[in-house]
């Protein structure tokens, strides 16, 4: 598809029609609960950031978990002391993100290639060592931060909140409970706008700067362009939507922890952009999707219930397949992340979406071929450039 | 002074196991061009060929031997590991010394991996972008210790080393120093090896033929090959060797850090910040800076320093990464022209 305005618009109501229905889209898959919904926007809006990042200028950044992790504790923070509206909790949170990303991408940007990587490998640890460690009494160490009862909340008792209230503290939209779908519903109208903006860049000249930088950053240097200031700004911008979504993961469960820096975190974010197809704008949502869904569904299974699912075998066969399956689902589910993330980076680099092309790409010419001659196909067949 | 030397040590032996898995990757690094993510994994298979050893010696005979009987009216079982029972003293001394014995058995294993992965997966990357051998090898190293954990259990796994060596060592005295100064024989035994492989790499690449082709090769590729030396075939072997040297370390490590199945990663975040410090690319580069920020992260760890500088002995390492890449974008000791943009 052309990136005209038109098909842009099209693209980005498709999207967004897809979002709001996702609990009826989904429901077939049996994916359609808010808890799994909410996580499909958080780390969509996640991955869409990374890839303006790796998508548009490939740098390869190993350290965006510790945007997520410092999003989510400024979240929580804004919970704590000015009270559970979530959009001061999102706001302060991506100002936060924002100058956190400045600092460090300022230094990680001095490098490129494997040397960028490991920086921002290297803030992201010094960060998660940190929030252990030292910064223990802003972060609260290994038990998370949460707010309580007693925390100030100095807005919502000014605007009338009862400050002896003693139930559960949950964010609240104007006064309705942040959970379950209506949690849901604020992540994915968070999701949208997140996704037009993320269009809006890419399309944009400045979009087509850090393209530029990513095709050659010599080339661009040469006609003059200062190539820095741009992968900055795409950096800080990447930081933000990682912000964004740490601190609507503290918006639907008003908790921080400093496991959501690990490394691990931060791998994961890469798999999803490169599952979903790195660069183009619908693949690091899908991507996020599929990961999380399939996160979901492999780690709920255990023995019994493969027991079940392959229930015709006989017994024998049955017990060697149910062995076999189980080291791939439950807590073995990061195997199958691993293989799946393998398969994809030898066969399919571009991701999901090229693996969708493709398959569009062959039935088009199969259809094409079909209708005309014999000889009108094998000339278009050795058109194709032989690669 | 006690504590100093005490640290000092203990750095050395961390900067030994830094040094050695950094060694590997730079070497891998420098031949192939690869950035290989799954190094740590090859350390953390190492490691687990010391605890498979180790288990299999151990495979127990039952015996009943219906003369006593327990409390509770059973025979009393007689439980003697059929190593020792066929072999006798030799066999006692084989589970006793099963680590040393593990070096021996991980050398061809290690090698086997190694040229295995080579052939079969990062062959086909040479060509690719960086960024997808890094995520590549990532998915490997995730898949290996997937696989690990599968077979093996998600606990640390702990291993004896020989009784020989379990004692510790007045190192005081030794060195004439006074008394309170020990340290562990095991780790003294390991600072050796270290030195022992790191000696015998270089060594290998500067007296050999072999090695020659390869310090050639990593110069320009190119040139050797227009020569008519099969340049690949050498640089598969080298991984193998690579492999070998994380595998090795694994296994003497094992008696230090019980083994489990993330210890490879453990080490890896740090190997590669060892390597970026020493210098993508230069050999000396990695072992000097492996050394180099084991000591530092020692000395941070004393509580001297922690008190100054609180949290200091979490983040040392990548600070001085941070450090130094900034200063001196080519690592310490890195060649020129080496990925330096």
């Amino acid at each position: 598809m052309d990136a005209t305005p038109r098909n842009d618009l099209l693209l980005f109501l498709i999207f967004s029609a897809m979002v709001l229905a996702g609990p009826i889209v989904l429901w077939p898959f049996g994916a359609a609960y808010p808890d799994l919904l909410q996580k499909f926007a958080i780390f969509g809006i996640f991955a869409i950031g990374f890839n303006i990042l790796f998508g548009l200028t490939g740098y390869l950044s190993f350290g965006h978990a510790a945007f997520l992790g410092v999003g989510s504790y400024t979240a929580v923070w804004s919970f704590k002391l000015l009270g559970m509206s979530p959009f001061p909790a999102i706001l302060l949170a991506m100002f936060m993100t924002g100058l956190f990303a400045m600092a460090v991408g300022f230094i990680s940007l001095r490098r490129s290639g494997i040397y960028f990587s490991i920086l921002t490998l290297a803030f992201a640890q010094m960060s998660y060592n940190l929030a252990y460690s030292v910064l223990t009494p802003i972060t609260n160490g290994e038990t998370g931060l949460r707010v309580l009862n007693s925390d100030p909340r100095f807005l919502d008792i000014a605007f009338g909140g009862d400050p002896n209230y003693s139930g559960v503290l949950l964010s609240n939209f104007f006064g309705i409970d942040l959970t379950g779908y209506a949690g849901f519903y604020f992540c994915a109208a968070v999701l949208i706008i997140a996704f037009y903006v993320a269009m809006r860049i890419t399309r944009s000249p400045f979009g087509m700067k850090l393209r530029a930088i990513k095709s050659n950053q010599n080339r661009m240097a040469y006609t003059g362009y200062n190539t820095r200031p741009y992968v900055l700004t795409a950096f800080v911008i990447s930081g933000m939507y990682a912000g964004l979504a740490g601190s609507l993961m503290a918006v639907t469960d008003p908790l921080a922890g400093a496991e959501r820096m690990q490394w691990t975190a931060s791998g994961e974010v890469v798999l999803m952009t490169i599952l979903g197809g790195t660069g183009t704008l619908l693949g690091p949502v899908l991507g996020a999707g599929v990961i999380k869904y399939a996160e979901n569904i492999f780690s709920a299974y255990n023995k019994s219930e493969l027991n079940e699912v392959f229930w015709m075998l006989p017994d024998g066969l049955r017990e060697t397949v149910v062995s076999v399956a189980s080291l791939f689902v439950g807590s073995g589910w990061h195997l199958t992340l691993g293989i799946l993330f393998m398969l994809i980076v030898i066969f399919l680099p571009g991701g999901l979406i090229e693996g969708a092309n493709r398959i569009g790409r062959l039935i088009t010419r199969m259809t094409n071929r079909g209708k005309q001659s014999d000889q009108a196909a094998s000339v278009s067949g050795r058109a194709q450039p032989a690669e | 002074m006690d504590t100093f030397l005490l640290q000092l040590l203990n750095g050395l032996d961390k900067g030994g196991a830094y040094a050695l898995i950094a060694l590997g990757l730079t070497l891998i690094f420098g031949t192939l061009g690869v950035v290989n993510f799954a190094h740590g994994a090859l350390f953390m298979i190492g490691a687990f060929v010391a605890v498979t050893l180790n288990r299999f010696f151990s495979i127990e005979k039952v015996v009943l031997d219906p003369t006593k009987t327990t409390p509770w009216g059973t025979p009393v079982e007689i439980r003697t590991p059929y190593a020792e029972a066929y072999l006798g003293d030799w066999g006692r001394f084989l589970i006793d010394y099963s680590v040393p014995v593990s070096i021996l058995v991980a050398i061809p294993v290690m090698l086997l991996i190694g040229v295995i992965m080579e052939r079969g997966l990062i062959k086909h990357f040479y060509k690719r972008p960086h960024a997808e051998q890094i995520l590549v090898t990532f998915g490997l190293a995730i898949v290996l210790q997937e696989i690990i954990k599968a077979i093996f259990g998600a606990n640390p796994i702990p291993q004896q080393a020989p009784a020989a060596f379990s004692g510790s060592a007045d190192v005081g005295a030794m060195l004439s120093l006074g008394e309170g100064l020990v340290y562990p024989w095991w780790r003294l035994m390991y600072l050796a090896f270290a030195g022992f492989v790191i000696a015998a790499v270089f060594a290998f690449l500067q007296f050999t033929t072999f090695g020659m082709v390869v310090r050639a090769g990593m110069q320009d590729r190119e040139t050797v090959g227009l020569l008519g030396i099969n340049i690949e075939r050498r640089f598969t072997i080298v991984f193998g060797l690579a492999a070998v040297v994380a595998g090795v370390a694994g296994v003497m490590y094992t008696p230090i850090l019980p083994p489990d199945y993330h210890i490879g990663m453990d080490f890896l975040v740090l190997s590669f910040v060892v390597v970026v410090v020493g210098g993508m690319g230069s050999l000396e580069g990695a072992v000097l800076a492996g050394f180099l920020l084991g000591i530092l992260q020692s000395f941070a760890s004393m509580n001297e320093v922690k008190s100054i500088l609180p949290g200091i002995d979490q983040i040392i390492l990548y600070l001085v990464a941070v450090v130094v890449l900034l200063a001196r974008p080519r690592g310490l000791m890195g060649r020129k022209g080496v990925m330096e943009n």
